[in-house]
């Protein structure tokens, strides 16, 4: 199972020959397994007492053990302070490691990568076909796709003109640092590339996981009601970019007001930046790559100056 | 359900320790879990069990402590309880309030054998 995001069969998509192979993805860190630790603690000191930490306690001639030096420095009723280790590690620290190496990869290659997230069924692959037909020309775009299932959406974006890695995630809800990695390398795009990552369609985990994206944009679709950025808040704190998607259906719609959705937004993050599109009718798609050449200028010149 | 990834993390973290500290067993993890973090403290416990199943911890205590939230409120220009992540200043009611604390996810200390 792999560590980092708790699924059982996560692997990356190349195409669909390697995909009918099984293509397992290869997880190289340390997962957990049965250790058995079996070195004699009994203290008899017969020189087989071979475990790792250090004894700061003091045999006095009496018989006690003082333990008041030990490795945790604190005192715990009922418990010996030398069983006690202190640790301090965020739980996030791994895939915020693996989230720091993609971000020196990204700086290496200059690639602007931006992660996008939604709820499922907002309009991420249709905008990013769109969005990938309008910016080709001008930029090299590659694109990891993350789902449960299937390889439907790489398959759309190759459609599009855009190379394309698809990462099913199994069980697991969010992509992960580790598994953007193993497909950033495998996708190796051109210098100077977009990169999109497309994460699993989810409202909620992927706002936890850094990829080692420059920014994450968070699609919302009107169709899903203008309290969104309240129900679901930590997203759309995340992000720095808000696409407010189907837009061609605001005339269908009395009860979704784009101002009440904003301000939701806004209140949650005042940083947010906020555009209006259509993947459907274009609207707003200029606006985005716009964003996107701008965004990926004011990156380069920051990693260049750094 | 990332709240498995998490717990996978947390035992991952424990195991290692207890390896470089040559333990045999881990008996409890003392896990700090911010009241505005993203996590649901029943959810690890839940999942805690069945990851640590077949582990050194296999059979552990997992102990969770809540931190409280806080914020300083721009307004207000002053530290203030927060109950919520994006919630207002119980004080003058305006959401100019940045997050200080309450954020915390970490593995803090265990017991081991």
């Amino acid at each position: 199972m792999c560590s980092v995001c708790g699924c059982g069969q996560a692997e990356i998509v190349a195409d669909k020959d390697q995909r009918e192979g099984g293509a397992p993805h290869v997880h190289d860190h340390a997962h957990p397994h049965d250790h058995d630790h079996d070195h004699g603690h009994g203290h008899d000191h017969d020189g087989d007492h071979d475990h790792l930490h250090d004894h700061a306690h003091h045999h006095h001639d009496d018989g006690t053990v003082d333990y008041g030096a030990g490795v945790a420095g604190v005192h715990v009723p009922g418990v010996s302070e030398e069983r006690i280790v202190r640790i301090e590690r965020d739980i996030l620290s791994k895939n915020d490691a693996y989230a720091r190496d993609n971000r020196r990869a990204f700086a290496a290659k200059q690639v602007f990568a931006l992660n996008f997230v939604s709820s499922p069924g907002s309009g991420k692959t249709s905008l990013l076909a769109r969005v990938i037909a309008a910016l080709k020309d001008r930029m090299s775009v590659a694109v990891i796709e993350g789902d449960q299932q299937t390889a439907n959406d790489a398959e759309r974006i190759r459609a599009a003109g855009a190379p394309a890695i698809q990462i099913n995630t199994g069980k697991g809800c969010h992509l992960d640092a580790h598994m953007v990695g193993h497909a950033f390398a495998e996708l190796a795009p051109p210098s100077g590339a977009a990169l999109f990552i497309e994460n699993v369609g989810n409202l909620v985990c992927p706002a936890a996981f850094d990829l080692g994206e420059a920014h994450k944009v968070v699609v919302l679709s009107v169709t899903e009601g203008d309290d969104k950025p309240l129900k679901y808040p930590d997203m759309f704190a995340a992000a720095d970019l808000l696409l407010l998607n189907k837009a061609d259906l605001l005339p269908h719609l009395d009860d979704f007001s784009v101002g009440r959705c904003l301000a939701n937004a806004l209140r949650v993050n005042p940083r947010l930046q906020t555009l209006i599109v259509s993947a459907k009718t274009g609207e707003g798609v200029d606006a985005f790559v716009a964003w996107i050449e701008a965004s990926a200028a004011r990156r380069a010149a920051e990693l260049a100056r750094a | 359900m990332h709240e498995m990834s998490l717990t996978e993390s947390i035992v991952e973290i424990a195991l290692e320790e207890a390896r470089r500290n040559g333990a045999r067993r881990v008996r409890r993890i003392f896990v700090d879990v911010g009241a505005l973090s993203h996590v649901e403290p029943e959810a690890l416990e839940f999942c805690f069990a069945a990851v640590a199943a077949g582990t050194a911890a296999e059979g552990a205590e997992l102990t969770i402590e809540r931190l409280p939230g806080a914020g300083w409120c721009l307004d207000c220009d002053k530290q203030v309880p927060l109950a919520e992540r994006y919630g207002p200043c119980p004080e003058c009611g305006g959401y100019r309030v940045k997050m200080t604390a309450g954020d915390e996810l970490m593995v803090r200390q265990m017991e081991i054998d």
